[in-house]
């Protein structure tokens, strides 16, 4: 399996939510939803405070509970990746799914009915091009690739960098990786 | 202190501000699944043990009621859809790691069964009906066919019974990512509420005295069982890791606290518990209509009050300041 993950480095981002825009322009998504976010987490006591911004997303994660638990499977894994889609087509909208996720990461596509998410811009991924969000990012701080190859600029950023991910604990193994 | 601020808009509907996918018709799903699996449980049983003559109303009454609460819950499930005209995609696929895959195909078997386990009564227990099915050919055939196999299907009624009670359980504490469902009790719990729902049916159709003092017994047995288990849920999140004891804290003190003991715990459980006893012991015989059904209700709000909690625990505690109604002011 191909392991596509993103690493975005904290140090870089300041929360400006252009990748935010990106996504709902380059998915066409309607009013209202949205497939990624950005958190402010301040940490600490006044006045000393820490403040990090995270861009989040679907964590396409290597154990996806979401697709373990489709029923029909809706959810699945786009070719031999980690990258998780949603066929609408065999979608019924039971939305186990949503509550499978723990970051919350779904959502439910209006008028229509079928669960929708991240697809970590695979139709752009298939042409050798970066997620949206990676690419309208000003401040360059999103990476995209492959982290079993060695060479990728994203297995280099987490050999050389302190890293984290998010919810660990729950022991879904995402593939969002925050330089810290 | 550590403070989580979404400082992008996230308004996505019945996911922002707090996870709410599941409303009131899962716990009627539930609720019907669990009341279905408890009666095709008792009336097997008495299949199997040969009562029949001791418990009419269970074994010639009752059982009609199993198809009709699946199919009751069955419609609300449906309701719950939202992409309702792919509902057909549930039976071109088998996921095993899906405990709802598990569940549709379950259901699929649960239906004739029910159905083959209540047709054999229909002309000792509502002889209008059988005489009605009678008409047809096909009818008289279905009726026939399932009393002369009526121990096997009894004996597949019990085993599916059981799996239909589990499987309401497990639907919801295979989600592992919410804290407050993720627990193993969920499962015997939904089961036991199941029986106790079909039991408090029984109460409250029977005419028959010692089938009557016999289900309050069990009824009691049923309840009690009830509280301990839902005493040890809450042990096993009390005492977990720590989204489990926040999940936990949410019904001693959070903002399900009264609804949990108010409106749920007391009416629904102490009270028909309290009210089965005296009529045990002889007394307060007007309240007899009033335990099963106030028994019944508890086995509503458990699944409501669980399906809520569920969705309201969780490993995310951003704070979404986004108010779409001073967006609309901007307009």
């Amino acid at each position: 399996m191909i392991r596509y993950g993103m690493v975005i480095d904290t140090q870089l981002c300041i929360g400006c939510g252009d990748c935010v825009v990106a996504c709902k322009t380059e998915n066409k998504l309607p009013a209202g939803l949205n497939r990624d976010w950005v958190v402010e987490a301040t940490r600490g006591r006044y006045p000393d405070l820490t403040t990090e911004f995270r861009s989040e997303r679907c964590n396409h994660c290597s154990h996806a509970t979401c697709v373990h638990t489709c029923p029909t499977g809706a959810s699945h894994l786009w070719k031999d990746t980690n990258i998780v889609l949603v066929d609408p087509g065999k979608c019924t909208g039971c939305k186990a799914c949503i509550a499978a996720c723990p970051y919350d990461a779904r959502l439910i596509m209006t008028p229509d009915g079928y669960i929708d998410k991240c697809t970590f811009c695979h139709h752009r991924v298939e042409k050798g091009l970066d997620p949206a969000c990676v690419s309208s990012c000003p401040t360059h701080c999103m990476h995209f690739g492959i982290l079993d190859e060695p060479n990728s600029a994203v297995s280099r950023l987490l050999a050389s960098r302190q890293q984290k991910v998010l919810l660990e604990e729950t022991g879904n193994q995402p593939n969002v990786y925050y330089l810290i | 202190m550590l403070e989580e601020l979404l400082v992008t808009v996230r308004d996505n509907p019945k996911i922002d501000p707090s996870l709410g996918v599941w409303s009131w018709e899962i716990p009627v799903y539930l609720f019907m699944g669990g009341m279905t699996a408890g009666i095709m449980f008792f009336a097997s049983l008495m299949v199997l043990l040969a009562r029949e003559e001791e418990f009419p109303f269970v074994a010639r009454k009752l059982p009609i009621w199993a198809p009709i609460a699946l199919s009751v819950g069955m419609l609300f499930l449906f309701l719950d859809l939202s992409h309702k005209l792919y509902v057909w995609r549930f039976y071109t696929a088998f996921e095993p790691s899906s405990p709802m895959s598990w569940g549709s195909w379950i259901l699929l078997l649960v239906y004739p069964v029910s159905i083959l386990l209540a047709a054999c009564t229909l002309r000792q227990g509502y002889p209008w009906l059988g005489r009605l099915v009678d008409r047809f050919a096909i009818g008289t055939a279905v009726l026939d066919f399932s009393c002369k196999h009526r121990s096997a299907v009894a004996q597949w009624g019990l085993v599916l019974a059981v799996f239909l009670g589990f499987y309401t359980g497990i639907l919801l504490s295979a989600f592992s990512a919410r804290p407050f469902w993720n627990t193993g009790f969920l499962a015997p719990l939904f089961l036991v509420s199941g029986m106790s729902a079909a039991a408090a049916l029984v109460l409250l159709g029977t005419r028959n005295e010692h089938e009557r003092h016999t289900f309050t017994r069990i009824d009691i047995v049923l309840i009690t069982v009830k509280l301990a288990l839902i005493a040890l849920l809450l042990v096993n999140l009390a005492t977990g890791s720590g989204v489990q004891i926040e999940a936990s804290q949410m019904v001693f003190g959070g903002e399900f606290a009264i609804p949990f003991w108010v409106f749920f715990i007391i009416p629904g459980l102490m009270l028909p518990l309290i009210l089965e006893y005296w009529e045990l012991k002889g007394r307060r015989r007007a309240w007899m209509f009033i335990s099963p059904v106030l028994a019944l209700y508890g086995g509503y709000m458990l699944r409501h009050l669980t399906v809520d909690l569920g969705q309201t625990s969780s490993y995310l505690n951003y704070v979404n300041a986004f108010d779409p109604a001073l967006l609309d002011l901007l307009r």
